[in-house]
């Protein structure tokens, strides 16, 4: 089972927790085209190792969070909120 | 006769338990295994095998069993496959033989045994082949047609088929370090990490602790579990730990009341544990493996380890005259015991060059293997062999065959982390890997054949543990795996010269080394394939003594060395888990929560039906005496058309949306236009998916300048919260925007039809605020309910007629309910439920889950007016991507029976006539009896939309209820299509 460090809550099992996706996309502006949305929904990387990924703290602060976590052995090397108020929050308090 | 003899045993002989096998009667003792018992009663033949119905008898002292596998219990409590050699005796308990008829003494499926080659693996394969010569019944026909008595010849024992009776549970823990298994090596991590501080827990899956010492005679484990228990190390015994997963998890299953007759509906049946640790030390022991020979498998062959067992700790001498077949040092200290304890005994050690030291009291002929044995239900005689030349060179007259092929190291936990084992030629066995995982390898599961090799592993696992824990920084090393004073030599099978042999590989299955043969002659050679064709190592015992046997068969077979062959990856469990243990409480009504609105006891106190909507109870409909379903809902709409319904729809999503971004937000989210909403103004809106597909709709009520309050479907509530909130977390991080969930804090009310006003006129405060002009449609008041309650209402419908949402705090629900009702009874009006609800909203062509399921686009659902043309919003990009912009694709409909008279479900295929096959032309996705119009009408789906099949007769095809019938395509706004009512 995974565990993930939420900076808000601490430690918790990861059935507190739903997986969102990719933590790396872009998303281009709403008025960008359908090519750039394109390539910004369907094109994923199917990575061996660490990626960063959004998790989503449902049954707890409700925040979203970015991952590190390797897709082999379900390490994680970091956690922070996904919103950079809410990052530079986690950093002052540390 | 008792095959029982004094002064052995740790058996409780003061204590006498009754038992009945197979129907009669049978006496053992306290701390005795059914096998125990049925051993010291000397009952040979335990169950039958899986295909060819042979006898069998009990062939270990463990969870490795595969031949004494019973049926425990009856009625409701009847649990199959029991292996007898781990199931405690008790008071009463029953047991019976399986997989045979009448019993296993005598079973006439035996025949079976005959007709061996008509069973070899993947027989029931080949049955999709046809039969030779002609290949008669070629294809899936002739195994349908054989299917079932091959599942009836062919199987273990059969579930009661009754609902459980019993609990279980499931539980949580954590520590510092878990020690699975309480042999020499386990005990001593968990002193050594107790005594270092350490919260430590020590899991075995006996009863007793001692591991493989419980085998001795001197043994008493007493000093042990003092020391133990002094130390605050927590022992959980009947607690087997069957696997191990991500950051050091491991599941136990503990077996609370297995072992005990009456039983206590307060005390859970079995235990499932979830422990979190820091490290875990795996010293789950070696298991023996046995040898492949003719005739391996006759109710008398066991293992080496499991008669010491029998004989030192049940006091069971389970042979007179015995012979022992080795390959390895381990069986001699075996050997003089059984000799000492009364038995003639006999060593066949396939090795010719070797020293052991005996007293003499026992033969030892070098250079012999055994190459098969007479008899059928029991031992008669064994033909020995000479190692060297395989042939049959005399015969020895005993009861009993003893086997030890070697040790297999107990490397399954570890496996399960994906953690390979390597093979270790020296030894004859697999070890375990390293791994950067806090997981270590101890005792004889690493290898280690001694015991004091396998105390200096625990403490240096222990070691290991407080290095990578970061608690010491100290030099460790574990013994070299072996211990043997001579090396073993490979021994897997002694090959039977005549054909037609039965030399077993793995009993379980009935799996011969034949057909591990004919497995390679047909090409499945990887020991994947090997597994699955020929079924070895399947089931309950998972090949834990036959695994390697056929491994080394195939590598023979390849001319390759046995890791070049590979072997096949354990998989938790490491022994069966029931099917109740992984439910543990989540059955019945708490099988998933269950969320009520605050009115619902209101609801039932007034008569409602209630339906599960997701987690939601809501009303369905309310029967006046004796109504049905459908004499409710139609006359329940048809209230709502001519005077007033009230209707419960709390269960709407609901959510506050806060700050001075909201407008901007919620403009970026709807397809639809949001800018210039007033204060005091609702709107309904959808939302689409990144990908331009329609994922919900919605009001929202812009309740101030920088206030809205947003109502979602029932089924899209938590998914659209969560959406939000991703947005503006990750996406949108600029804008200022707060959103809270507030579905449980609102409790809400439909009022709907021509005397809705007059009613809700009656219930507010000030009667003035909900005439036309100051709550126009669309418009949202924040006012009072008659005894100052604070609400808010919008003018909002969905069933088409005049009608109004009404939220109160949930704290007021049941006064909201009573002050709305008694008014509306004044207009002869009625609560109405879902499937009223339903029958309004199909009127209107009002589209819900049914259809917005997750393909339809806002153009499929003929609110393509509802798409701003304006401003780009979520979905905008890409709503009109490629197959979603052909001309073809399925657009909502309305749907009339040609014959007026006749029904129609969702769910039936729209068809061309004279083209009724696949998917046709569309899909019904919803109907209902229609009270306005008089008959059936339906919404649904059709490829081209109304333009172009209006004046064309359709056929619905509903296979699957066997029913077909004409229909006509029409508007979807079946009522009132220019929703003068509603505006009224």
């Amino acid at each position: 089972m995974i565990r993930i460090n939420c900076p808000y809550c601490g430690e918790r099992d990861h059935s507190e927790f739903s997986y969102g996706g990719d933590a790396t996309i872009n998303y281009p502006s709403l008025d960008a085209s359908e090519k750039e949305w394109t390539e910004a929904i369907f094109f994923r990387k199917n990575i061996k190792g660490f990626q960063f990924e959004t998790w989503h703290h449902s049954n707890g602060c409700r925040m979203w969070l970015v991952v590190e976590r390797s897709t082999v052995t379900h390490e994680i090397k970091s956690v922070k909120p996904c919103h950079p108020d809410l990052q530079k929050v986690v950093e002052n308090n540390k | 006769m008792t095959r029982r003899i004094d002064n052995y045993g740790k058996i409780n002989r003061d204590k006498i338990l009754s038992f009945r096998w197979d129907k009669k009667n049978y006496k053992g003792f306290e701390g005795d295994t059914l096998a125990s018992a049925l051993l010291a009663n000397n009952i040979g033949i335990v169950g039958r095998s899986f295909k060819y119905h042979r006898p069998r008898g009990i062939f270990s002292s463990g969870v490795e069993e595969s031949g004494a596998l019973v049926t425990i219990g009856s009625k409701d409590r009847r649990d199959p496959n029991v292996r007898a050699t781990t199931q405690e005796l008790y008071n009463g308990l029953e047991a019976s033989g399986q997989n045979a008829f009448p019993n296993v003494n005598f079973d006439l499926a035996g025949i079976n045994n005959y007709l061996g080659r008509f069973f070899a693996a993947g027989f029931y394969y080949k049955t999709f082949m046809g039969i030779p010569p002609l290949e008669w019944g070629k294809g899936t026909a002739i195994w349908m047609f054989f299917e079932k008595f091959i599942r009836k010849a062919a199987g273990m024992g059969s579930a009661s088929g009754l609902p459980d009776p019993d609990t279980y549970e499931h539980a949580h823990d954590f520590c510092d370090l878990i020690v699975v298994g309480s042999g020499p090596a386990g005990v001593a991590a968990a002193i050594e990490a107790a005594e270092k501080k350490l919260d430590v827990i020590l899991v075995e899956q006996d009863s007793l602790i001692g591991g493989n010492q419980l085998a001795e005679n001197d043994f008493d484990n007493s000093q042990i579990k003092n020391q133990l228990e002094n130390l605050g190390i927590k022992i959980m015994t009947r607690t087997t730990a069957f696997g191990l997963y991500d950051n050091c998890v491991v599941g136990l299953l503990e077996r609370v009341t297995d072992h005990i007759s009456a039983s206590n509906v307060n005390i859970p049946r079995q235990r499932f544990w979830t422990i979190r640790a820091k490290h875990i030390i795996v010293g789950a022991g070696a298991i023996e493996r046995h040898i492949a020979f003719n005739n391996n498998d006759i109710p008398g062959v066991m293992t080496v380890n499991a008669s010491k067992h029998y004989l030192n700790r049940y006091g069971v001498l389970t042979g007179k005259r015995i012979v022992i077949a080795t390959n390895n040092d381990s069986v001699y200290e075996t050997a003089h015991q059984l000799s000492e304890a009364g038995a003639n005994v006999t060593v066949l050690d396939s090795r010719t060059n070797f020293e052991i030291e005996t007293n003499k009291s026992f033969e030892i002929r070098k250079g012999y293997v055994p190459y098969n044995i007479n008899g059928s239900k029991k031992i008669d005689s064994l033909d020995i062999s000479k190692s060297e030349t395989i042939n049959k060179s005399e015969t020895i007259n005993c009861d009993q065959v003893l086997l030890s092929g070697g040790w297999s190291p107990a490397v399954h936990l570890l496996s399960h982390r994906g953690v390979k084992p390597k093979w270790d030629y020296n030894n004859a066995c697999f070890l375990p890997s390293d791994t950067k995982e806090n997981i270590t390898m101890v005792g004889s599961s690493r290898g280690l054949w001694n015991k004091n090799d396998c105390i200096a592993s625990g403490i240096a696992g222990t070691t290991d543990a407080l290095n990578r824990l970061g608690i010491s920084k100290t030099n460790y090393f574990f013994p070299k795996p072996g211990g043997w004073k001579n090396p073993i030599q490979p021994l897997y099978e002694v090959k039977y010269k005549k054909s037609r042999s039965k030399s077993f590989v793995d009993y379980q299955h009935d799996v011969t080394t034949d057909d591990v043969r004919l497995a390679h002659r047909e090409g499945f050679i990887s020991v994947e394939h090997l597994k699955r064709y020929t079924t070895l190592g399947m089931a309950n015992d998972q090949g834990k003594m036959g695994n390697i046997i056929g491994l080394s068969l195939m590598a023979e077979l390849l001319n390759k060395e046995i890791p070049e062959v590979g072997t096949t990856v354990f998989r938790p469990p490491y022994t069966p888990v029931s099917i109740g243990a992984l439910s543990g409480r989540n059955v019945g009504k708490h099988f998933r929560p269950l969320r009520v609105t605050p009115m619902h006891q209101w609801n039932i106190d007034h008569g409602a039906k209630m339906i599960e909507v997701g987690l939601y109870q809501r009303p369905w409909y309310y029967p006046k005496e004796n109504e049905t379903l459908s004499d409710s809902y139609i006359r329940e709409a048809s209230t709502v058309r001519k005077t007033v319904g009230i209707c419960d729809v709390t269960s709407l999503g609901k959510i506050a949306i806060q700050g001075p971004d909201s407008t901007e937000f919620l403009n970026r989210i709807y397809s639809n236009g949001f800018s210039k909403l007033q204060v005091g103004k609702a709107r309904y809106g959808i939302m689409l998916r990144d990908d331009g597909i329609v994922m919900d709709d919605g009001t929202s009520w812009r309740l101030a300048e920088n206030e809205y309050f947003m109502t979602t479907s029932t089924g899209e509530a938590s998914k659209v919260m969560s959406w939000l909130e991703e947005l503006l977390q990750t996406r949108w991080t600029d804008l200022n925007v707060n959103v809270t969930s507030v579905s449980e804090q609102w409790a809400g009310v439909s009022v709907a039809g021509p005397k809705s006003r007059e009613v809700l006129n009656n219930c507010v405060d000030d009667s003035l605020v909900v005439t036309n002009n100051n709550l126009p449609f669309m418009g949202v008041t924040s006012t009072f309910l008659k005894g100052n309650i604070p609400c808010r209402i919008a003018r909002i419908s969905f069933s088409g007629e005049l009608a109004f949402e009404v939220y109160v705090k949930s704290d007021f629900a049941n006064t909201m309910m009573d002050l709305l009702w008694a008014n509306a009874k004044k207009y002869d009006g009625c609560l109405y439920g879902l499937e009223a609800l339903g029958a309004l909203r199909v009127e209107k062509g009002h589209v819900t889950a049914a259809e917005l399921d997750g393909r339809v686009t806002i153009d499929d659902a003929g609110l393509s007016k509802m798409a701003s043309t304006k401003k780009s919003y979520i979905g905008s990009a890409m709503r009109k991507r490629g197959v979603l912009k052909n001309n073809d694709r399925e657009i909502l409909v309305g749907f009339f029976p040609t014959n007026l008279k006749e029904t129609f479900n969702a769910g039936t295929i729209v068809c061309e006539k004279n083209n009724i096959k696949g998917q046709g032309i569309g899909r019904i996705t919803s109907v209902t009896y229609s009270p306005e119009l008089g008959h059936w009408i339906g919404l649904g789906f059709v490829k081209g939309g109304l333009d172009k099949w209006k004046d064309t007769n359709l056929v619905g095809a509903d296979p699957v209820r066997n029913k077909q019938m004409n229909l006509k395509v029409v508007s979807p706004h079946m009522i009132d299509p220019k929703g003068e009512r509603m505006y009224a």
